[in-house]
């Protein structure tokens, strides 16, 4: 009768002592968050973008090698999972005598990723917009490098934005996988803490929290954009 | 002035152009006729080079780009610069309002500053009669409206020679009118232009010349009482037929 009273007990959850973890990681994650999850996402986007016009804007070029190198390139990053190219960028290189700091690693990882992705999105953005804009621009005297830059982008930004945003927000989940390079970010952090307090539960439950509410708020942030670019279509 | 010469274009095996010429004396206005697929607009395009020629020439105000040899880039901007091209689905920038697609060229083709180039569009939008749309965008203007802001973005260039596609023909029938009002103003003004349309009206009120072609040939030209009236060319005669129905 003892034995089974003290069975139970044990079973039953303590809540005290969850308030308390959960009170007490909360920091620490969303300091993990905001200094490694959010900016490391935030520059690879940045970076990734660039690469992603460029290499769009290769494989449009008619220009075969151009074209065969954006398409090399396309492959390989989505020919590979992202694991194993962060692995390869931060583990292998070094065998090269290429020493990358954990940060630093994921953020190229990242960037040559997304930079696949996205330039994917934004070619067909590009070829979305119809011909007559190129010629009517062309009509008007403007060159190549012109009427990409003023006409043809700036439509064709409106048509990627709801996909870019959803790579965005893919790739702000993405970052998880850095912790597997030993950065600090917020998932390696709930790891840690967990090998402290053995509760797998909470803490990765509240991890899986904070990106949501991350990815929430990211989302709104698309809608307002969406609105802003949508403001000379009809709806 | 405009003329080309023996202008020749194919698109692949199909010969679409066989050997055009057309000359254009200063403020004349040549109508282009004939049935669908004769070439009226690959004729416009070549005069623009927007589509580049095989073989002729193409000389405007002094500068003659001649196909039969390597023609660079520039010199194409050149003369296209010369032109203006009115589209017959108008090719409006969606994403500027009607002001800034006038103002465009200006700004950054030619580099004017940007109120000056204001202060001239929104005089070319009120010349078009639309000087109270001029902050409305594409979506909000109706086609015949969408037309006229495509002569005041094509005007805004300071074109040589006006150049257009049919520019009634997408338009619903109570809009048209706006649209030639417009035109023959221009003609009146003293513009070059080289219009293809089927509007007979404006044709035999406005043209000097009128151009018949088909199968990629002009098969009969003259005035335009003259083509109207008494046409010699059998397939001229068969055409006119069909439209006048
Ligand atoms: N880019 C192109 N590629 C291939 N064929 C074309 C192209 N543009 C026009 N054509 C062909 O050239 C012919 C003349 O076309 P077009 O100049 O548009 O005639 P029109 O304006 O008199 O109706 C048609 O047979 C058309 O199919
Ligand atoms: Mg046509």
């Amino acid at each position: 009768m003892f034995l089974l009273n003290n069975l139970i007990l044990s079973a039953a959850p303590n809540w005290d002592r969850y308030i308390n973890i959960a009170e007490s990681s909360f920091l620490p994650l969303l300091k993990g968050a905001l200094v490694y999850s959010i900016p490391m996402a935030i520059i690879s986007f940045i970076i990734g973008i660039t690469i992603a016009v460029l290499t769009a804007l290769f494989r449009i070029s008619g220009i075969k090698i151009l074209s065969g190198i954006a398409r090399v390139y396309i492959s390989i990053i989505r020919g590979t999972p992202l694991l194993v190219q962060l692995f390869i960028i931060f583990f292998g290189l070094p065998r090269v005598g290429i020493n990358l700091d954990p940060l630093t690693a994921g953020i190229i990882g990242f960037s040559l990723n997304t930079g696949a992705y996205a330039s994917e999105i934004i070619r067909a953005a590009i070829l979305s917009i119809p011909k007559g804009q190129w010629e009517s621009s062309y009509s008007i005297g403007m060159s190549y490098v012109q009427s990409l830059r003023r006409i043809i982008l700036p439509q064709a930004t409106r048509v990627s934005i709801p996909p870019l945003s959803n790579s965005f927000i893919s790739l702000v989940k993405d970052t998880s996988l850095a912790s597997t390079i030993t950065v600090a970010e917020m998932f390696r952090k709930s790891q840690e803490i967990v090998a402290n307090t053995y509760e797998p539960l909470l803490l990765y439950s509240e991890a899986a929290l904070i990106y949501w509410i991350i990815c929430f708020i990211l989302s709104l942030g698309q809608d307002q954009i969406e609105n802003r670019l949508n403001r000379y279509v009809k709806t | 002035m405009l003329s080309i010469q023996q202008l020749h274009k194919s698109f692949g095996d199909l010969e679409v152009l066989n050997g055009i010429d057309l000359k254009v004396e200063q403020g004349k206005v040549v109508v282009v006729v004939g049935p669908s697929g004769s070439g009226k607009t690959t004729l416009l395009r070549c005069l623009n080079i927007l589509e580049t020629p095989t073989k002729g020439s193409v000389s405007i105000e002094g500068q003659t780009l001649d196909f039969d040899q390597k023609v660079s880039k520039k010199d194409i901007r050149t003369l296209r610069r010369k032109t203006g091209m009115v589209f017959q689905t108008y090719n409006l920038f969606p994403h500027k309002t009607a002001l800034e697609n006038v103002i465009e060229g200006p700004i950054t083709v030619q580099k004017v500053d940007k109120s000056e180039a204001k202060e001239k569009g929104i005089h070319l939008l009120e010349k078009v009669g639309l000087g109270d749309k001029v902050d409305y965008y594409p979506f909000q203007l109706s086609g015949g409206q969408q037309q006229r802001v495509g002569i005041a973005r094509a005007l805004a260039m300071d074109p040589e020679v006006m150049l257009f596609d049919e520019p009634t023909s997408a338009l619903d029938p109570e809009l048209v009118g706006e649209v030639l009002r417009v035109m023959k103003e221009l003609a009146q003004e003293g513009m070059t232009m080289v219009v293809v349309t089927h509007e007979m009206g404006f044709a035999k009120d406005v043209a000097d010349e009128v151009i018949f072609m088909d199968n990629g040939s002009i098969v009969e030209r003259g005035k335009p009482g003259h083509i109207f009236s008494n046409p010699k060319n059998e397939r001229t005669r068969k055409f006119l037929n069909l439209i006048n129905e």
